[in-house]
């Protein structure tokens, strides 16, 4: 018999390297997302906990203590009684407008971007390359240098102040950027598998819909995510291309906490202020892994 | 009756020629093969075969019928590219039924066709999976299939087995030349590997920088290889070359001096001249003295390949390749005695590099 244990093995390493969790590196890196953390967090901890207090317990001035008494009175009062000029129906008046402004917008601009993008990626044709050039450009001018011609365009089509003319403006503002995006993802598709569909007979459409689309759900997900957050957060062609009436919510808000008759609720414009931002934040939960995987995925090509 | 019929065909991306006034003719169940390093063109001229690629200038004709301006759909062709190109998202027998829907044939015949080809590829488990569950092996098998079930007068096939291990290469290899012997379509293989084109081909045509360098069968380019650039890039291992001067019924190479009796040249030659040989053709020990050139040569490298040795040696300060029997034992630092036998050597111009 061969004792294995003390001939085979000499003294020294052996297995896994071993590791310490209290390394300093480790300490170090910790450290430095915690921090962060509560530098982003805090902000966040201050308006839930405000919006949760009533008036009189605002007023003892402790900002960060949690609510004696929960209350969610503000948080009705934010979405259903807060005042903006004439009408006092709350906040609901202007998520159903956003509502209404955000999904032709989103569907409008997808559909057209992505066949834009599959065009550009995949049927070459002459000028392609100016075209798709002229479009990033067009991702690089200022906003405001367009508002008011934009004004006029409207006026002269007689959109201006109607939902559908907002419509138009967030359509056309996502396009440079959602081409971009496609375009770079349809071109990550091998080029074989849209060479096989041609001699497989399937034409532009075809490809388009029964090739490319079953392959792309992740940037359609990445699309998704940035015209919600775009659009939904958007205050400038909202308060300018709209009226009362049809405010987006992000406007309404606006002048909920701005406004400079009587006492300042704070818990009330906290609670508007979350209620506002809760679309974006529950399209993030949803889909964050899509969307990670998506960035990832249309970012390797330009 | 010519199959496909290729005539002047160019095709510049800009200003970079890739295809140059390019002739090509293949016989009605003529498996073809365009071989050449990567960059030479052979992709290219399959592509516009195919109609992917639109041609600069000149016509192509499949069937006798100008398919120059035709959409790959409708040429009559199947084709099967390097990286399967399968449909992810698609069962096998989707991806195998999606040009037949797109052609709008029957249902019924659209099951039959795909029964066929699944039978005679034996992919008949496979129908209801995605392509993500097969092997690599089992996709190539779909994308065969799938160029199948169109019934298409030629086949065209991008290095179809690149992405495979060696074992199954050589398995599927065998598997495309016992489908061509079935089935007799027309088949334009294009690849690099020479092994592939060498057997299965019925014809090759070696390509580089956008021209046929020769076109012939099998046995023709490797025996006698029309310039040196096919020499040099058929065969594994490489033809040995030998730098040298022709004088009238001499070759003269250093120090050693051939008589060129036994060798069939094409035209009277003269001048500098290169030699090549294949290390298979060199003759050692005893059959090497009766032979009219005749050295003794140091081995520097010796690598076993099992069913054969490869022997590295020098030859007038250029290193020169010999192949012996696998079971030779022969250690570096011995020494060999090699001959060269005329008839089973070539001759090229040492300018034009054209056969002589």
């Amino acid at each position: 018999m061969v004792d294995l244990t003390s001939s085979r093995y000499v003294e020294g390493p052996r297995g896994p390297k071993p590791r310490r969790s209290f390394s300093r590196a480790n300490i170090f890196l910790y450290g430095t997302l915690i921090v962060v953390s509560v530098y982003y967090l805090l902000p966040l901890y201050v308006m839930v906990v405000t919006s949760l207090k009533g008036m009189p317990e605002i007023r003892t001035g402790n900002i960060f203590s949690p609510p004696l008494e929960i209350t969610f009175q503000p948080w009705v009062k934010a979405w259903a009684q807060a005042c903006t000029g004439i009408n006092c129906d709350g906040l609901s008046r202007g998520f159903w407008n956003s509502v209404k402004i955000l999904i032709p917008s989103i569907v409008l601009s997808i559909a057209v971007a992505s066949v834009n993008g599959y065009a550009l990626a995949r049927w070459k044709f002459k000028g392609s390359e100016v075209f798709f050039t002229i479009l990033i450009v067009g991702a690089f001018i200022p906003y405001q240098t367009m508002l008011y011609p934009l004004v006029i365009i409207l006026r002269e089509i007689g959109l201006m102040g109607d939902l559908s003319g907002l419509v138009l403006v967030h359509t056309i503002f996502g396009m440079p950027i959602l081409t971009l995006l496609f375009r770079n993802y349809f071109a990550s598709i091998p080029e074989d598998l849209h060479k096989a569909a041609r001699v497989d007979g399937a034409g532009f459409w075809s490809i388009y819909f029964r090739i490319m689309l079953p392959m792309s759900l992740p940037i359609f997900v990445v699309a998704i995510i940035l015209q919600v957050t775009g659009i939904w957060n958007d205050f400038l062609f909202g308060v300018i291309y709209t009226k009362p009436e049809t405010y987006p919510m992000t406007v309404q808000l606006n002048n909920i906490v701005n406004s400079v008759q009587g006492v300042k609720e704070y818990n009330v414009n906290m609670a508007a202020t979350l209620l506002t931002g809760l679309v974006p934040l529950v399209i993030y939960f949803v889909s964050g892994k899509l969307f990670v995987r998506g960035i990832a995925a249309g970012a390797v090509k330009g | 009756m010519h199959s496909v019929e290729i005539r002047d065909l160019d095709l510049s991306f800009g200003a970079i020629e890739v295809l140059k006034g390019l002739n090509l003719n293949i016989e009605d169940g003529e498996f073809l093969v365009l071989l050449g390093s990567s960059g030479c063109g052979k992709s290219t001229l399959l592509n516009c075969i195919a109609g992917l690629l639109e041609v600069t200038d000149g016509q192509i004709f499949i069937k006798d019928r100008n398919v120059t301006w035709e959409e790959p759909s409708d040429r009559g062709i199947g084709m099967v590219f390097q990286s399967y190109a399968l449909y992810p998202q698609m069962t096998v027998e989707g991806n195998l039924s999606f040009g037949l829907k797109n052609a709008r044939m029957s249902k019924d015949e659209i099951a039959k066709r795909v029964a066929r080809a699944a039978e005679i590829l034996q992919i008949e488990p496979l129908l209801k999976r995605k392509p993500a569950a097969l092997s690599g092996g089992q996709r190539q098998r779909v994308a065969i299939g799938r160029a199948l079930v169109r019934d298409a007068d030629v086949f065209l096939f991008d290095e179809p087995l690149s992405n495979l291990d060696a074992k199954l290469r050589a398995d599927l290899r065998v598997e495309i030349k016992r489908l061509h012997q079935q089935l007799k379509n027309t088949i334009i293989y294009v690849t690099h590997d020479q092994v592939e084109a060498l057997t299965l081909a019925d014809r090759i045509a070696v390509m580089k920088g956008g021209q046929i360098q020769q076109l012939a069968s099998p046995t023709e380019i490797y025996n006698r290889p029309g310039n040196r650039y096919v020499a040099d890039f058929v065969g594994s291992p490489a033809m040995n070359f030998i730098e040298g001067l022709l004088i009238e019924d001499r070759f003269e190479a250093r120090d050693q001096v051939l008589s060129l009796s036994g060798y069939p040249f094409a035209k009277q030659p003269g001048g500098p001249a290169t030699m090549g040989i294949r290390p298979e053709h060199v003759a050692t020990a005893a059959a090497a003295e009766s032979l009219p050139f005749n050295a003794d040569v140091p081995v520097e490298v010796v690598e076993p390949m099992g069913s054969d040795t490869l022997v590295w040696t020098r030859i007038a300060d250029e290193p020169f390749r010999v192949r012996l029997d696998g079971q030779t034992s022969i250690q570096p630092g011995d020494r060999l005695k090699v001959g060269i036998d005329l008839s089973k050597a070539s001759f090229f111009d040492a300018e034009t590099e054209v056969r002589l």
